[in-house]
């Protein structure tokens, strides 16, 4: 994870859109510019990170199920819960469900894992549309290859 | 148009969006009357959704009427829109 760059995705450990499921390993970084500021002498992962990294994880699931034809932005958070606080170099699994495909949409429920307990869970809510230009596919696709997304549902992109 | 139908969406509308159900009619717009903005009417979309078992094919719909083929009053005026949900739903049956 580099939180600075919003790369909080690592590995995609599974991926199963026919049960409309992702999981994703990450390792928080030791060291970030963001840790300095949140908190001073108390380096804990922003709750609005937690956040990101959730809506990340649940975007590879909804653009994979559609191939990367269309991009996933992020419209709306809501039942967000942080439960607890997560440190620099804290290994955590990521999980989400696609609830609900729509027209133009996607809900996508996930939650954040570490040692097996829960840190943090959203809903989320994408507004899925076409691609505003060529380069933001090409970049996605690019970091859809580093995470591991397989190349077979990149094929058609 | 069932009244349930209706009855269902403008219940629907008038719990997201915060809108005086005594105020939504069947020529309600959903867009200039009510004010329903892009993001509630995702929410607005999800419920119907769910609550009707469909997929509303929203992208659709905004291609054709942006197209020019289709006035926006048959999709979002609620009578019009009442009306291809219930296309929708016997289309599954």
């Amino acid at each position: 994870m580099r939180l600075e760059y919003f790369q909080m995705i690592d590995r995609i450990a599974a991926l199963d859109l026919a049960a409309r499921t992702i999981a994703i390993d990450c390792t928080l970084p030791e060291q970030s510019p963001i840790f300095e500021g949140h908190f001073p002498g108390y380096p804990i992962m922003p709750g609005v990170l937690m956040i990101e990294t959730i809506a990340q994880a649940g975007g590879w699931l909804v653009m994979a199920g559609l191939r990367f034809r269309q991009m996933a932005f992020l419209a709306k958070v809501s039942e967000a819960k942080m439960r607890s606080f997560l440190a620099p170099g804290q290994a955590i699994r990521v999980e989400a469900t696609q609830d609900h495909d729509g027209s133009g949409y996607a809900i996508v429920s996930g939650r954040i894992r570490s040692a097996g307990k829960l840190v943090c869970e959203a809903t989320i809510t994408y507004r899925v549309m076409n691609f505003p230009n060529p380069a933001l596919r090409e970049g996605l696709l690019e970091v859809a290859r580093r995470v591991g997304v397989p190349a077979e549902l990149m094929q058609d992109a | 148009m069932p009244a349930t139908t209706f009855d269902k969406v403008a219940d629907i509308i008038a719990e997201i969006c915060g809108i005086d159900r005594a105020t939504i009619t069947p020529d309600s717009h959903a867009i200039t009357d009510l004010g329903i903005d892009s993001l509630d009417f995702l929410d607005v979309a999800f419920a119907i959704d769910k609550a009707f078992g469909i997929k509303m094919p929203l992208e659709q719909w905004t291609q054709e009427v942006n197209e020019g083929g289709v006035s926006g009053d048959t999709y979002f005026v609620l009578k019009g829109l009442c009306a291809n949900i219930d296309k929708l739903v016997a289309a599954k049956a």
